[in-house]
């Protein structure tokens, strides 16, 4: 082992932005979650975005094969995984040439050289060597035997040559760990975790191929300087480090226990939807009850059922699911029974880009059912936040007897970021009553209404309170059929007016900058940190510029329009092609512009800030705007 | 002194709803049916479930006095899982048709039969849309002529219980709407069988298709045309009794119980419990080759779906112990900002 490492600097950071990328075989969301789990165990800020391709394994060493996972990791707090690149690592041609747009000018490229050869060049369709190109005088570029050092690492292991070469992505987590001063003690526990019972031997190799990896830092010279990136001032408090999906799931155990009651998850498999399945499956002695039903239709049924008996039912999807839902969505907003509805979004139309990111399933929640039938709609902002968005609506369901939709997005439910953990005792507690036989006067109505035009939700195996609920026209009060002209007209504004009191339940939209000024920015769901982060941007270049991120997509708060009328202009970023902007742009007659992305992908800062400040300059000179 | 429970009869399960059916429409003896045996069933109404899919059938619901959703196309059985797996405790029954249950929701269907969900599902036959007027349904008959195929129907019928028999069905009948005595025992079977009870009742659309089954319901031709299935008795029909089945290798055939020589022995005995290839040959003998049989083909006893799902919450909470919330949210590495 070398000495080298007495003389190596350390500079200290306040933040950083890594990608790894490879085969969506080597291991990079491993890596990738495993340098997170580190660096917010260190008290980094942190935020990751991964990236995979569709295909479970397309071909090696393609372009479609690229897996990618993107980390911010601070001193200071971070709201995105970050814009352009400090570090990448690329395991091969296609993940290199695929990755280096985003690599900054002076970042630090690691490549695995052993996998440049004309075949590797070959499969990701390049007629020349990137690595030989000029513009890589632009980067630090670090080029690692990776395939040959990790055979000689865990040649001791007696491995097969493939077996030895899976372990590379642990050589390379050791690298970036010497490189960012990580400590390797969760991810030698976490190995021992995974492997040490079932393969000790894989195990030992695994720890010997990061070892190696770290000692490769210390040694080679084409790495003179390591990197400190000190602990951030987080709030204090017990944090973790959470999932989108997993704060969801989180926060549907989390909402059955504070209303006593048993959780439903009805769902059929989709992309990006499905691992909260997954997590909800493995807590059964929460007494829940997961159904993955033959299909979309079914699994929405199914949670109508649940519902009608009384338990909080859940479903959940992707957009393409939530459109095989509609009818059934349609069904549950007759029933006027509480249950929630999860659509994860992805890119489409049809099936679309399944594991990519966008805003675009808005229109389709608020609309996209036959009839007049609004339903609630929420949107969470972060991954922490899909935790706190399900328990509040679950609360609105309940009040309002009614189907809530939320609205989450490939984005959050696979990005992760610190969550404070919250004190149980100090989640909110759901209140739920039904009716019994002897507690009303006359006979049971069951479409009579509450202050809030609720229905009493009287469950079946009540004595004396039986009644029929179906998708005709109901008689208002008795929920009877009701063909009647009047009747009709009623009850499609009852059940209007039902949603729209859901806003009385509602915390008032809150501005983060100025309380007037030039611009306001109005964004919602997933964006909320591109655009948090943005906004302060343009803030700190003199920018007269708020921020108002949305969480209550129907109805919106009440104070939104008022809170409009005070800035000049309205830009409306979305992953989209403008969808709240529709929405906003009717309700409040404001000539709102949009600033519109639709390639998969998040926001970056940078273009954000670049289209805030157009759009203002543009209001300032009495042009229209280039942006939408 | 002993509290005495209510004795209950029809009327107690009658709603006060105007019934909508067209007059002479099958569907009015199955309700009557069904209000007569559920006092007998002895299940509380309030303990009692309908769910119902779209259709004239799918109304029922809304005419007895129990608990009931009258949901979407197709859709009832889904309903009714989600229900009876979180809601055990309750009696639930699916009313269907032929359109609803094999068309628009044929793959519900399936899977609520191969689950074995403990709910009771009801199959008004009919062979026709009724309720948009007439057009030709999985079951109506090749070259029937309908609203929707006025050169005849060219699609190859389903036969309902060779469905549910291929996805393994534990209990499989078939009654006939005004064969009210046989009808209203099916019932009853279906109700006391634990797991899905499917029951395919041949029901007489008088407006769009009438007479489908005057075979099996004129009392003048009925017992010519069916044979009524009881366990461990032969298969004996005909008004004169005097007609049996044999099995002959793989496939059945008709005897003559007068003239071929052939004992009461010799027949095939019926067996609710048989391999399933047993069913399967009941279920393929039609008409005009075969009498229809009517009454239990299948009832074997297997696990029941909502029985083998709490069974592993059960399980669960016995193994690691009731879930502890503020465990669950601090689980994983965690740190701690002072």
């Amino acid at each position: 082992m070398s000495n080298n490492s007495a003389v190596k600097k350390v500079q200290v950071v306040s933040g950083v932005t890594v990608r790894l990328a490879g085969d969506s075989g080597d291991g990079m969301q491993l890596l990738g979650t495993q340098l997170t789990n580190t660096s917010a165990l260190a008290g980094n800020d942190v935020a990751t975005f991964p990236d995979f391709p569709a295909e479970i394994r397309a071909p090696r060493g393609t372009r479609g094969g690229v897996s990618g996972f993107q980390v911010q990791f601070a001193s200071h707090e971070v709201h995105t995984p970050g814009d352009t690149l400090d570090t990448l690592v690329a395991m091969n041609p296609a993940a290199l040439v695929t990755n280096l747009p985003d690599l900054r000018p002076g970042g630090t490229l690691i490549v695995n050289e052993d996998s440049f050869e004309d075949k590797d060049l070959k499969l990701a369709k390049l007629r020349t060597n990137p690595l030989e190109d000029p513009s890589m005088e632009n980067y630090n570029v670090v080029k690692v035997p990776l395939t040959r050092l990790t055979k000689t690492a865990v040649a001791p292991f007696g491995m097969s040559v493939k077996e030895a070469d899976r372990c590379k992505n642990f050589f390379a987590m050791g690298l970036i760990y010497w490189l960012y001063g990580r400590s390797m003690e969760t991810t030698l526990k976490f190995i021992n975790g995974k492997f040490g019972a079932k393969d000790p031997n894989l195990a030992r190799a695994n720890e010997a191929a990061l070892n190696a990896g770290w000692a490769f830092g210390e040694t080679i010279e084409a790495l003179p300087t390591s990197f400190a990136v000190q602990p951030a001032r987080l709030k204090p408090g017990v944090y973790r480090n959470i999932m989108g999906n997993q704060a969801m799931a989180l926060g549907l155990i989390a909402a059955s226990k504070r209303s006593n009651k048993e959780l439903f998850y009805g769902s059929y498999p989709i992309t990006p939807a499905s691992d909260i399945l997954h997590e909800l499956c493995k807590y059964k002695n929460f007494g829940v009850c997961t159904f993955q039903a033959e299909d979309e239709i079914a699994a929405a049924c199914a949670t109508i059922g649940a519902a009608y008996g009384g338990q909080m039912a859940v479903t959940c999807s992707s957009g393409p699911g939530i459109a095989l839902k509609g009818e059934a969505m349609g069904l549950a907003l007759m029933l006027e029974l509480p249950m929630i509805l999860l659509n994860i979004q992805r890119g489409g139309p049809s099936t679309g880009l399944p594991t990519k990111t966008e805003q675009s399933d808005l229109l389709q929640v608020m609309f996209g059912r036959n009839g007049e039938s609004p339903l609630p709609v929420l949107a969470a902002q972060s991954p922490a936040d899909c935790f706190n968005i399900v328990v509040e609506a679950w609360m609105l369901a309940v009040k309002l007897m009614s189907p809530v939709i939320v609205l989450s997005d490939g984005y959050i439910a696979n990005g992760s970021e610190p969550w404070m953990i919250p004190n149980v005792d100090e989640l909110p507690h759901i209140h739920i009553t039904h009716p019994q036989r002897n507690d009303h006067e006359g006979p049971f109505l069951p479409y009579g209404r509450d202050e809030l035009l609720a229905r009493p939700w009287a469950i079946p195996g009540t004595p004396e309170l039986m009644h029929r609920v179906g998708g005709l026209e109901k008689e208002d009060g008795t929920g009877n059929i009701s063909y009647d002209a009047e009747n009709h007209q009623k009850m499609v504004h009852i059940r209007a007016q039902k949603v729209a009191n859901a806003a009385q339940l509602l915390p008032p939209q809150h501005v983060d900058g100025p309380a007037s000024g030039d611009l306001l920015v109005l964004s919602w769901g997933g964006t909320y940190g591109s655009v948090y982060t943005a906004v302060h941007e343009a803030r700190r270049e003199g920018r007269s510029v708020a921020h108002a991120h949305i969480r209550y997509m129907n109805p919106f708060p009440n104070n939104l329009g008022e809170i409009i009328s005070r800035y000049d202009k309205v830009l409306i970023p979305e992953l989209n092609m403008g969808q709240l902007r529709m929405l906003i742009r009717s309700k409040y007659l404001v000539d709102a512009v949009g600033f519109n992305k639709v390639k998969g992908k998040p926001f970056s800062i940078s273009e954000l800030v670049e289209a805030i400040c157009d759009a203002i300059d543009c209001e300032k000179h009495g042009i229209a705007a280039r942006v939408g | 002194m002993t509290a005495t429970l209510p004795v209950l009869t029809a009327n107690d399960f009658a709603s006060d709803q105007d019934i909508r059916w067209c007059p002479g429409c099958g569907d009015y003896s199955i309700l009557a049916q069904m209000k007569k045996v559920l006092p007998e069933i002895g299940v509380a109404p309030e303990k009692t479930v309908f769910v119902s899919g779209i259709g004239c059938s799918s109304r029922f619901p809304y005419y007895v006095n129990t608990y009931g959703v009258h949901s979407i196309h197709g859709r009832a059985p889904a309903i009714a899982t989600g229900l009876k797996v979180t809601r055990p405790d309750l009696t639930v029954w699916v009313i269907t048709g032929d359109g609803d249950a094999l068309s628009i929701g044929g793959n519900h269907f399936i899977h609520l039969l191969r689950r074995n969900v403990d709910v009771n599902i009801i199959l008004f036959n009919n062979r026709i849309y009724g309720l948009t007027k007439g057009q030709y349904s999985p079951t109506s008959q090749e070259g029937q002529i309908t609203k929707s195929t006025p050169m005849g129907s060219v699609d190859h019928p389903l036969n309902p219980l060779m469905i549910a028999l291929g996805a393994q069905a534990t209990f499989v009948a078939r009654s006939i709407d005004v064969h009210i005595k046989h009808l209203g025992e099916t019932l009853k079977r279906a109700a006391a069988h634990k797991g899905t009870s499917f029951v395919e009742v041949y029901q007489n659309c008088n407006v769009f298709n009438d007479g489908a089954w005057s075979y099996a319901q004129d009392k003048s031709t009925r017992e010519d045309h069916t044979i009524e299935l009881q366990h461990g008795k032969p298969l004996i029909y005909g008004k004169n009794r005097d007609k049996g089945i044999r099995l002959n290798g793989l496939t059945l055939e008709i005897v003559d119980l007068n003239s071929s020589g052939v004992k009461e022995d010799d027949l095939l005995f019926h067996d609710e419990s048989a391999d399933i290839t047993y069913p399967f040959l009941l279920a393929r003998m039609r008409r005009p080759d075969f009498p229809e049989p009517i009454g239990v083909f299948r009832q074997v006893v297997d696990s029941t779906f909502e029985d083998e799902v709490r069974g592993q919450i059960k399980q669960a909470e016995a193994k690691r112990g009731p879930g502890d919330l503020q465990k669950l949210l601090t689980g994983g590495d965690t740190w701690t900002v002072a």
